[in-house]
């Protein structure tokens, strides 16, 4: 009895609605101040610093760690940070209750708000990427298509990360404390502040397995095209080398999908 | 405002042409089934623990094509939260919800497309104008009409450029009524779609759901106002601690409680007031209460009685059946209404 209604459909496609969403979310962004500060201001003087972390000195020098720093920076900020408060605001603003009550779907929700913190993060990077060839004296990467692996990855996994922290976030104001743990365990342990190297075996597992280190060690592939103790790899070896960065995000997307289904709420507590 | 809601009854390209063909093969079901049904609908918070709280407990009603249907009720009645499974925002604990036919719950997509929804509270967000606001919801929907139409017919047409957070409660009612008929649905969920309102705006959100339903739309509405369910359902139910107590039309409800007559007699009145056919007759003091449900032979015969004994009736009152009498019998049944009128509804 519904076959009418099967003829009515493709008006709009899917993506017509993360579009119609992400660009009211984009709107909203510009509108708030302080996710705006926190978004396009904070990274620049803070990754500044990376010149005098270890990863300078490397191959590749201070434009690779440049890079990769603000890399990391961008998706636990820009995109995580950002993204726990927002989620959070929508909720208590019985937004995204209203949104199911519409024709989008869960995905399709996640995906529109999303958008603009991932495309904030996507910009800083790609600014960032510029700068480094023309200032820092950054050479042609190593393996481009690791860098977007690293890209998508990272950015799947921390928009995942922000939904299940959003989840156990009562008020815009508790996030941040609620984030502090994904913004600074990932982070102190993804070798950009130290060397992986010199902790003990099962701790350099441990970090190893973190979300932000494949990323930092993904782009550092992508970008130097060396391995974590320096040795040079070539184009094969370097896919090689890859496998278990990548596998480590896909585990946490994995996860992250199945906490953000198993926890998120869409509206507040009762 | 009607010509604007007639364009969609005719219908031009696609959306119109589905929309009557599908009318036209449902028609036997729809008469037979109701385009809303729920059976033995439960929905419970908090776990199966002692803990936990049973909203709705074993609801069962049927919504025609066409109609207006109301549930009412006081607060934590468990009109919203019965309302939620309707829309498809939760799942019964227990029970079946079909809208249009399919489980709005599990057939989220199918359904979805064919109906609108009004929160009993807003939900956008505050820092969006009202066009932005509308342009957003436009495009999550398969088939809006104008966004400018929408907003004209609930008189928001002027206030395009205004944030939200800046809108009056009773102009946020209304843009929330905007986008809920924005993708034309054949079934419209209205949460108390008109409290905060001024009695004007009101009168014009009923005339706009008057002409809803002359198109064709099918509405399930919750109200505090019995006013409002007199004025708009065909049929309502009277919920109260999650069950119906009432349903039928409000003629019918308020029928339900009987009619009351009530005077007082002398002091050294000795006869006893005479039985009367279908007549409830107590007594207390000086005071008699008749219960009836034919008020107009019930007061002859008391006339009768009182001109033939020669007796005047003081404080002599008569006063037909109401919904809101039968409201009021509902809601002082087994709660004092007091602290009730606190509590937070379960599902606000």
């Amino acid at each position: 009895m519904n076959t009418a209604v099967v003829t009515m459909r493709g008006l709009n496609l899917p993506a017509h609605r993360i579009m119609a969403l992400a660009r009211a979310e984009g709107v909203l962004l510009r509108r708030n101040r302080t996710a705006l500060l926190t978004a396009v201001v904070l990274p620049a003087p803070v990754v500044y610093g990376f010149k005098m972390l270890p990863g300078a000195a490397g191959p590749g020098g201070a434009g690779a760690a440049f890079l990769i720093g603000l890399t990391a920076f961008a998706l636990l900020f820009a995109v995580y940070y950002n993204l726990v408060t927002t989620l959070v605001a929508r909720r208590e603003q019985l937004v995204l209750k209203r949104l199911r009550t519409g024709e989008t779907t869960d995905g399709e929700i996640l995906a529109g708000t999303a958008a603009p913190a991932v495309a904030v993060a996507w910009t800083q990077i790609a600014v960032a990427g510029v700068a480094a060839l023309a200032v820092s004296g950054l050479g042609r990467p190593a393996n481009a298509v690791l860098a977007l692996v690293a890209l998508a990855g990272g950015s799947v996994v921390f928009v995942l990360l922000a939904v299940v922290s959003a989840a156990v976030t009562r008020s815009v104001e508790v996030a941040q404390i609620t984030t502090l743990p994904v913004l600074i365990i990932p982070f102190a342990f993804s070798g950009l502040v130290f060397r992986l190297a010199m902790l003990p075996e099962p701790l350099r597992w441990v970090a190893d397995a973190l979300p932000l280190t494949p990323v930092a060690e993904l782009m550092r592939l992508a970008l130097t095209g060396t391995s974590e103790d320096g040795h040079h790899l070539g184009l094969t070896a370097s896919f090689t080398a890859a496998a278990v960065p990548v596998l480590v995000l896909a585990a946490w997307t994995l996860a992250g999908g199945w906490a953000a289904r198993r926890w998120f709420r869409w509206e507040p507590r009762r | 405002m009607s010509s604007a809601l007639g364009a969609d009854v005719t219908g031009t390209g696609d959306g119109g042409q589905g929309r009557i063909r599908s009318r036209a093969g449902m028609l036997v079901d729809m008469e037979d089934i109701g385009v809303i049904t729920v059976r033995d609908l439960r929905r419970r918070y908090g776990g199966m623990g002692s803990g936990g709280f049973d909203a709705v407990r074993g609801v069962t009603f049927s919504v025609r094509h066409g109609e207006l249907f109301a549930l009412l009720g006081t607060n934590g009645a468990g009109k919203t939260s019965t309302m939620e499974v309707l829309e498809g925002l939760a799942s019964p604990a227990q029970g079946t919800v079909r809208v249009l036919g399919r489980d709005p719950y599990r057939d989220r997509a199918a359904v979805r497309r064919r109906t609108g929804v009004m929160l009993q509270e807003g939900g956008f967000p505050p820092d969006l104008t009202v066009a932005e606001t509308g342009r957003m919801w436009a495009g999550t929907l398969t088939a809006p009409r104008p966004v400018a139409e929408a907003l004209a017919l609930v008189d928001l047409g002027h206030r395009t450029g205004v944030a939200v957070r800046s809108l009056s409660g009773g102009e946020r009612r209304r843009l929330d009524l905007a986008m809920a008929i924005l993708g034309r649905p054949e079934v419209l969920f209205l949460d108390e779609p008109t409290t905060g309102l001024d009695p004007q705006s009101r009168r014009r959100t009923w005339q706009l759901i008057r002409d809803l339903l002359a198109a064709g739309t099918t509405i399930v509405l919750t109200t505090h106002y019995l006013e409002e369910a007199a004025e708009l359902a065909d049929r309502l139910a009277i919920m109260h601690q999650g069950r119906i107590v009432r349903t039928g039309t409000p003629a019918e409800v308020a029928a339900s409680q009987p009619a009351r007559i009530s005077f007082e007699l002398p002091e050294d009145w000795r006869e006893p007031v005479p039985g009367m056919a279908g007549t409830a007759v107590s007594i207390t003091g000086r005071s008699v209460l008749l219960q009836t449900h034919d008020l107009q032979r019930t007061l002859s015969a008391l006339l009768a009685w009182a001109n033939a004994t020669n007796l005047e009736l003081t404080a002599l009152d008569a006063r037909s059946t109401s919904l809101e009498a039968a409201f009021q019998s509902v809601a002082s049944g087994s709660e004092p209404s007091g602290p009730d009128d606190n509590r937070q509804d379960v599902a606000a």
